[in-house]
């Protein structure tokens, strides 16, 4: 009885479709993808040259170093998640549509991710090496850092939705997002750190994970109120 | 019943009752401040422990509790304000923000000359209440920024509403960050039997009911601000106005 006609798609067959409409546009503009990791790169670069080789100084800081960096970059790239569907208006169709907008919320979320926060999880160790950072502890990093960019390209979205074609977006959304993504922030670098003095560090692992879960289950109807609101 | 709430949420009607509402707010609570200041600063024995120094709690723990009152009190607005479509709601939420943004800021700098003889420091990275309040200021600034830099009042109003229900999170993680995570702050001792003693516990009761009643008065000026503000192209303003007895 509920099965989808031609006419109607199912929600999946949505969720797929813009998420592989925004890897196709990422795909063919691959500078939107590459800026927030160079970004990274750059940010983890920063800070040994300003605060000095030493290699206890680099072990005690790398944690917190490529989580901040790491947050930044994904900053950096959630400006872009609804804007140019705003500008060509592709936006205002996603509107009408009669998928539910948290369904499409969270497709063009789940492909911001796979865009920006993969490619991030994946060269983190990469630059962990250059903080002399031991490969036990990169496997703690790049979980906690894939557990948390999911949380940060959630609540992004949320703080994108609401920002869509204001002129001061840029500013205003880091200003919106980054007290939110504070305690993400705090998890995953002390985890990291713990990790790396051989303690007891699940409870970060764990807590992270429910932050995603609840944020994965929450934001997308909080992006798709704000995405409402900000295009009436 | 539904009829109060009805009359309650027309703009002319909130207008007149919050005018009469302000002294029966801002005396008592000054009468409340004043003798929980006075017990406080002069009745009160020092502590065995800290001295003279806990008496900062009859301003810290009153700017603490309201910092985070006004910031429930903001989410509830908006949340009402787009389920019901109430624009009054909304004017709360807008008149709270920065209340609830001053009394975050005097809870952290009161906190902080406290934490200076006590802890041997001015701030503490290591503290998560600590930090958490700081989150809540930025939580109120981000508030306020989206708010002005959105012309329309009526976007303003859902946006920002939108914003303050995701930052309850926040506020949650801000009230059991000390028994999530160890601390230098200390526990909840107010509200715990035999933790303080009567004598030193009545005055602050009489502070936290007094800070209260004047944010509350606090409030209802703003909200009636807001509400001449936002409603200064209808007709009852206009008439108001223009009327021999003025803005009553």
């Amino acid at each position: 009885m509920n099965t989808p006609t031609p006419q109607q798609p199912g929600i999946f067959f949505g969720l797929l479709a813009i998420a592989r409409r925004d890897l196709l546009l990422a795909w063919k503009r691959p500078g939107d993808v590459l800026n927030p990791l160079f970004f990274f790169a750059m940010v983890c670069t920063l800070f040994p040259l300003a605060v000095g080789p030493s290699v206890e100084q680099l072990t005690f800081s790398g944690p917190g170093v490529l989580w901040v960096a790491a947050l930044l970059a994904t900053l950096l790239s959630l400006n872009t998640l609804f804007m140019s569907d705003h500008e060509d208006g592709s936006l205002d169709q996603l509107l009408v549509s009669p998928q539910p907008l948290p369904v499409l919320a969270l497709g063009k979320t789940i492909a911001h991710w796979l865009i920006s926060g993969l490619p991030l999880v994946l060269i983190s160790p990469l630059l962990a090496m250059t903080y002399h950072m031991p490969s036990a502890v990169m496997g703690v990093l790049m979980l906690t850092l894939l557990l948390g960019t999911i949380c940060l390209s959630l609540l992004g979205s949320i703080g994108a939705a609401l920002t869509v074609g204001l002129h001061r977006g840029t500013a205003l959304l880091s200003l919106l997002i980054l007290p939110l993504a504070m305690p993400v922030l705090l998890l995953g670098a002390n985890t990291v750190s713990l990790a790396a003095g051989n303690e007891v560090y699940a409870t970060g692992i764990w807590a992270l994970g429910a932050y995603a879960i609840a944020s994965l289950s929450l934001a997308p109807y909080a992006t798709a109120a704000a995405l409402r609101i900000s295009n009436e | 019943m539904w009829k109060f709430f009805h009359k309650l949420a027309s703009p002319p009607h909130f207008y007149r009752l919050a005018a009469t509402l302000i002294p029966w707010f801002a005396v008592p609570g000054l009468v409340f401040i004043g003798y929980g200041a006075y017990a406080g600063l002069f009745v009160v024995s020092p502590d065995y422990q800290q001295g003279d120094a806990f008496r900062i709690i009859y301003v810290h723990v009153p700017s603490a509790y309201l910092s985070m009152m006004a910031y429930v009190m903001m989410a509830v607005g908006g949340g009402i304000g787009l389920i019901w479509r109430l624009k009054l709601a909304h004017a709360v939420g807008a008149a709270a923000a920065p209340l609830g943004a001053a009394f975050t800021f005097l809870a952290l700098v009161t906190g902080s000359i406290w934490g200076r003889p006590m802890w041997g420091t001015w701030w503490e990275w290591g503290d998560p209440r600590l930090t958490s309040e700081l989150i809540l200021l930025f939580l109120y600034f981000g508030y306020m920024a989206l708010r002005s830099s959105i012309d329309d009042t009526a976007k303003a109003d859902k946006a920002s509403a939108v914003l303050a229900l995701v930052g309850v999170v926040n506020v949650v993680i801000v009230h059991f960050s000390v028994e999530w995570w160890s601390s230098l702050h200390q526990g909840q001792t107010v509200f715990k039997k035999g933790t303080m003693d009567a004598d030193m516990r009545i005055p602050l009761f009489a502070m936290l009911i007094g800070f209260t009643l004047l944010f509350g008065a606090m409030l209802a000026r703003r909200i009636r601000t807001e509400v001449l503000f936002r409603e200064r192209r209808t007709r009852w303003v206009r008439e108001m106005i223009l009327s021999p007895e003025g803005d009553k």
